[in-house]
């Protein structure tokens, strides 16, 4: 029978055919949880000693990057805690600076195409840019996958994203994941895996991939698949193999994102599908860009950046906060003098670190203040006090827009 | 399983965070019942004082959005809440619920006739909620029977405690 990648991967994982509403027990391959979600993790685990164990120590990662380094005694206290953990079991340890979970992911070489990956953080879907079925748990679920390799899952319905034409230059994955917001809506996917195909995917970098399939959990998908053809394959470089869905795969809807119409877009305060133009929002004053986290923080994000902040000022009176995903993009980026451009322009650049995304530190805004961030959620609070308002916007848009100090259009920079 | 108690009404898209505030996350690894007084604050004020064992919210589409914290379902239950009913969940929220052993119901009918104070019951291996103060009834899908397991074992680590193995075969561990 014909199979959507969803399917594929899934029936691969027990070992007989799958279909959407079956509930299955699987064994993953990658799971991993932060300094958020891990503590109540290893705590569930500590009160239940038939929990306290590790079925695969080479599939599990911890990492350090929520509250980090920490700003306080309580992250300390977590952080210590997770570094016992990791000691005690043989499990991989990301600490201070190492990265974001899902970047530090991407880059381990653990995710291939095909592989159930589950991370106790909501953004985990990001992995499916790598062809990979992966999906956000809470803290029990990834204390169980630690302890016993497998958790239980629903097999989805899945939706196609049929991606289309060429996009102009100051368009990037943002636009074309804010475009599926705004077509879809906040909970327009829920329980359902969207699989992205069509003859735009060329255009799309695995970089900008992981910026679409993470924000496809802000409309409540379980997982954004993108297949493992060419542009894939040849970035993880070691023979991995194709993974498409069958052309006769069914799937339950589908949404159209066409490249080349497609214009820079903004997400308005307070909600993630509230998608604008960004000509209709020019001209708002703004307090602090933030070029970083999960969904774009990487090498070509910075690099993007710099492009537009090169030979030109970040206007004053904005603090324009640029953070890479992982030391890996910083090393990068400092070995091409990106950073060095990004510093000269006005920007604060710092280690790697979830910081001012979930307004941990570097940057919490206050009452009042307006953010244009490159994050991925804008909900009342989310980086500071509940009165400041957050745009979301490309790496482009914020650059353009502190350049200015306002909400501004980058196709003046980019073209 | 029966869960009958009060109803606490909510609308859309009601988040974790509006549930227990991501700020007070790390008290949580000292003591998950340092965080009961901040539960639903911003919504519902005293909240955690006014709620009786088997109380029942109800509420609209999408709740338990935003972050995965587990902190959520899981004192939602410590308060005493008994199910939660919605025209829709989080699906990360929903799996949480499951798994730490809050019933969860989407029910289409309810969440529209249902004031505070109304009194609900819920059967969930027949797939029945119903509004008592206003004689109205809804089916809805009832669970698989490991769901229901899980839930009347109270979560999942205590069915795993009891049984030794998830309840879907498999080998894994
Ligand atoms: S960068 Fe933001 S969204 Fe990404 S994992 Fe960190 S806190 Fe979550």
């Amino acid at each position: 029978m014909a199979q959507t990648m969803t399917e594929k991967i899934l029936s691969a994982k027990v070992g007989k055919p799958v279909t959407p509403g079956d509930f299955i027990l699987a064994e993953a391959d990658v799971a991993y949880a932060h300094d958020g979600t891990a503590p109540l993790a290893i705590k569930v685990m500590e009160e239940n000693p038939f929990m306290y164990r590790v079925a695969h120590p080479e599939r599990v990662a911890l990492v350090i990057d929520h509250a980090s380094p920490p700003p306080h005694l309580q992250a300390a206290r977590a952080h210590t805690l997770m570094r016992r953990f990791a000691r005690r079991f043989g499990v991989r340890l990301y600490d201070v600076g190492e990265g974001i979970c899902h970047q530090v992911m991407a880059e381990s070489g653990l995710v291939r195409p095909g592989s159930l990956v589950l991370g106790a953080d909501s953004h985990t879907v990001t992995l499916g840019a790598l062809a990979a079925f992966a999906t956000g748990v809470g803290s029990t679920d990834i204390a169980l996958v630690f302890a016993f390799g497998a958790t239980w899952l629903r097999v989805p319905e899945a939706v196609r994203g049929v991606i289309t034409g060429t996009p102009s230059p100051a368009v990037s994955g943002k636009d074309v994941v804010l475009d599926l917001l705004r077509q879809v809506g906040a909970d327009g996917l829920t329980y359902k895996a969207i699989e992205f195909v069509g003859d735009g995917l060329r255009h799309l970098s695995v970089e900008q991939r992981m910026t679409v399939s993470n924000m496809v959990v802000e409309a409540g998908a379980k997982a954004g698949i993108f297949p493992a053809d060419d542009v894939l394959l040849s970035w993880l470089g070691d023979g991995a193999r194709p993974l498409h869905p069958d052309p006769a795969a069914e799937y339950v809807d589908e949404v159209i994102i066409d490249l080349s119409s497609l214009e820079p877009l903004i997400a308005e305060p307070p909600n993630v599908d509230r998608v604008k133009s960004v000509t209709d929002v020019e001209g708002v004053e703004v307090d602090q860009v933030f070029i970083g986290s999960c969904t774009n923080g990487r090498y070509e994000d910075f690099a993007t950046a710099a492009r537009i902040l090169r030979g030109r000022r970040v206007r004053e009176g904005v603090r324009c906060i640029a953070v890479p995903a992982s030391r890996r993009v910083y090393v990068r980026l400092l070995r091409d003098g990106i950073v060095q451009e990004l510093a000269r322009a006005g920007c604060f650049v710092a280690h790697s670190t979830c910081g001012p995304c979930i307004g941990a530190h570097l940057g919490i805004l206050d009452a009042g203040e307006v953010a244009v961030s490159t994050s991925n959620r804008n909900f009342p609070g989310r980086m500071g006090h509940k009165d400041s308002r957050i745009y979301l916007a490309s790496p482009a848009t914020a650059a353009a827009s502190a350049v200015e100090g306002v909400i501004a259009d980058p196709r003046r920079y980019l073209s | 399983m029966r869960v009958k108690g009060r109803a606490w009404v909510l609308g859309d898209n009601v988040s974790t965070d509006h549930i227990i505030s991501g700020k007070y996350k790390f008290k949580a690894i000292s003591s998950l019942e340092a965080m009961l007084p901040h539960l639903l604050e911003e919504v519902i004020p005293g909240f955690s004082e006014k709620v009786r064992p088997g109380d029942v919210i109800v509420a609209g589409r999408n709740f338990g959005m935003g972050s995965s914290r587990e902190h959520a379902p899981r004192l939602l239950k410590m308060a005493g809440v008994g199910a939660v009913i919605a025209k829709s969940f989080a699906r990360i929220f929903y799996r949480n619920a499951i798994n730490i052993g809050l019933p969860v119901i989407e029910a289409r009918e309810i969440p529209n006739i249902t004031d505070d104070g109304d009194t609900i019951v819920v059967d969930l291996s027949e797939g029945v909620v119903a509004n008592l103060s206003k004689g109205v009834r809804e089916r809805f899908r009832p669970f698989p029977e490991e769901v229901v397991e899980i839930l009347r074992a109270g979560g999942i680590v205590e069915y795993i405690k009891e049984h030794g193995w998830f309840p879907w075969a498999g080998s894994t561990g």
